[in-house]
């Protein structure tokens, strides 16, 4: 594995890796979309091959996928997903998944001091020229409310990168497709619904731009979910 | 050529006469630029096509590829209903049981035909166990609505539609070997008569008859479209074991209980504020839009034809 990247032409044991993560994630694909019947609900915005920041609300690790399933197939080859490292290398499987088919940006996720920040990650990765998919929530919410509050590296993103599309993105159902702490996921209908892209205003702070990206998020929500949160 | 072949060349002419003046209407009325209304209707045209297709696949494999058909539409349709339910985290093992024990224990209830059981199976076992499963979940937040919610959804998605395939189970002397055509007969009649109370509404419609339930229907769209399927219905006698004024009871009791059905699946879209249950047919919203009609009549066509018609 390490030695991938050092010779010139790919030994046998790299294409069969290759072949291997191509299958994977068509495979991954083809899974959740038979599983959730899941479909791309586009207003306000486009698939386009603009360089772009998906921001989604977090409740499964199933998350990334679906919104990665939904997008066309030549913009999924030039999306990364920003994925915890903690859940993400935790195991030979998760890495192949995480790393290798999905070449996912790992990011730490403790707060500790240690290693580079993640917000530092995402926006060289940007600045690279990578798209990326990221949870402003900061971890999953598998709580009873409808998102938790929004960490700022949202924002710090959107200061240092005002040149990237920011797309809000709602995923409707995965959780309840596999709550926490269950085993067996039960086949309802999930979509992934993308917005208008935000853009920092001038002069707006920290809590403003929060504020309007979270309410751009929850705006896209069926209709018959907002009754629901306000009714409960 | 057999009755069955003889419906389905009837059909496929209807069909034809339907695509073609599909496109005259797109190229005299909307001289090919788009146009909602037309365009609607041709996309509902080509998805018959395809639905016909499907059946009569279905039907080529008898027994085993109807039950299967079915089973699938059950589980499109449940899936639909159960996604725009409410349901809670402690409802996920009731839903799993739904999904992966219901629904497959229904349909091989109709494979071995087992019909005490097969009655009793979701309203009696079914309907004890999944509150059970629930109950376990420990969540007793609007459980009542809950645990009904879910038992409804398998009521009608699941043993409703299941009675379309165990029509192949009734044993009607001199009528052995024929019973696709018992299939083919409700088919036709709920869905011509859905089409032709839209086709009459369409021309005439005037006076709602549930606004607020579902503005497309009207009074004059419902007694045309009822007398028109029921005429359907006694014109197709010589496929089926009734004489012509027992085909005609018989297609009235289905446009009828077709007719409610529509409304009762209304006004369950309507207390969700859903327009359609989803979006997998074309022109036509869900699996749920396109079946609502069928779910009500099944079950009393069947009862009908296993009381007066099996000794």
């Amino acid at each position: 594995m390490t030695d991938a990247f050092t010779s010139d032409a790919p030994p046998p044991r790299e294409l069969l890796r290759r072949a291997g993560t191509f299958i994977a994630a068509r495979l991954i694909v083809f899974i959740a979309k038979l599983l959730t019947g899941v479909r791309a609900v586009w207003s306000g915005t486009a698939p386009v091959a603009d360089q772009t920041l998906y921001f989604a609300n977090h409740s499964s690790h199933g998350d990334f996928v679906l919104l990665w399933a939904t997008l066309p197939p030549d913009l999924r080859s030039l999306t990364r997903p920003v994925a915890g490292q903690d859940y993400w290398l935790a195991s030979k499987a998760r890495r192949f998944i995480g790393q290798d088919v999905f070449n996912a940006l790992m990011i730490r996720r403790d707060g500790s001091g240690d290693g580079p920040n993640p917000v530092d990650q995402m926006v060289q990765a940007l600045q690279s020229g990578d798209s990326l998919i990221m949870f402003p929530e900061g971890t999953r919410n598998t709580g009873e409310e409808v998102m938790l509050p929004l960490k700022s590296g949202l924002f710090h993103i959107a200061r240092a990168c005002p040149q990237v599309r920011l797309v809000p993105v709602w995923i409707e159902n995965l959780k309840r497709v596999l709550p926490k702490g269950q085993l067996i996921p039960v086949p309802l209908a999930c979509s992934v619904r993308y917005g208008a892209p935000i853009a920092l205003a001038e002069g707006e702070d920290k809590a403003a731009f929060l504020a309007r990206a979270q309410q751009a998020m929850l705006d896209l929500r069926p209709e018959h979910d907002k009754e629901e949160a306000s009714a409960s | 050529m057999s009755p069955t072949l003889h419906l389905f060349a009837g059909v496929a002419g209807v069909l034809i006469l339907a695509s073609a003046v599909g496109a005259l209407l797109k190229w005299r009325v909307a001289h090919g630029a788009p146009h909602a209304v037309i365009d609607n209707l041709n996309a509902r045209v080509n998805t018959w096509w395809v639905m016909v297709a499907v059946i009569g696949l279905a039907f080529a494999f008898g027994k085993g590829g109807v039950i299967v058909l079915f089973y699938l539409i059950s589980f499109y349709a449940l899936r639909e209903f159960m996604s725009l339910t409410y349901t809670r985290r402690g409802d996920h093992l009731a839903m799993a049981a739904a999904f992966y024990i219901a629904l497959p224990v229904q349909y091989f209830l109709v494979w071995i035909e087992w019909y005490g059981m097969f009655a009793i199976f979701i309203p009696v076992e079914v309907f004890l166990i999944l509150p059970i499963l629930s109950a376990l979940g420990g969540d007793t937040k609007r459980f009542l609505e809950r645990t009904s919610k879910v038992q409804w959804g398998l009521m009608v998605c699941v043993f409703c539609i299941s009675h379309v395939p165990a029509l192949l189970t009734l044993h009607i002397p001199g009528f052995e070997g024929g019973n696709l055509l018992l299939i083919a007969f409700l088919v036709i009649v709920v869905q011509g008569s859905d089409v032709l109370q839209y086709v009459w509404g369409k021309l005439l419609g005037r006076r709602k008859v549930a606004p607020e339930l579902s503005p497309s229907k009207t009074w004059e769209g419902l007694v045309g479209g009822v007398a028109s399927a029921t005429l359907l219905g006694a014109a197709l006698w010589w496929a089926t074991p009734f004489t012509p004024w027992q085909a005609a009871l018989m297609a009235f009791m289905i446009c009828v209980m077709g007719f409610f059905g529509g409304l009762v699946m209304s006004a369950i879209k309507r207390d969700r504020g859903v327009k359609d249950w989803g979006t997998m047919i074309e022109g036509h919203g869900g699996m749920l839009d396109r079946l609502d009609s069928v779910i009500f009549a099944a079950p009393i066509y069947f009862h009908a034809l296993r009381y007066w018609w099996v000794p």
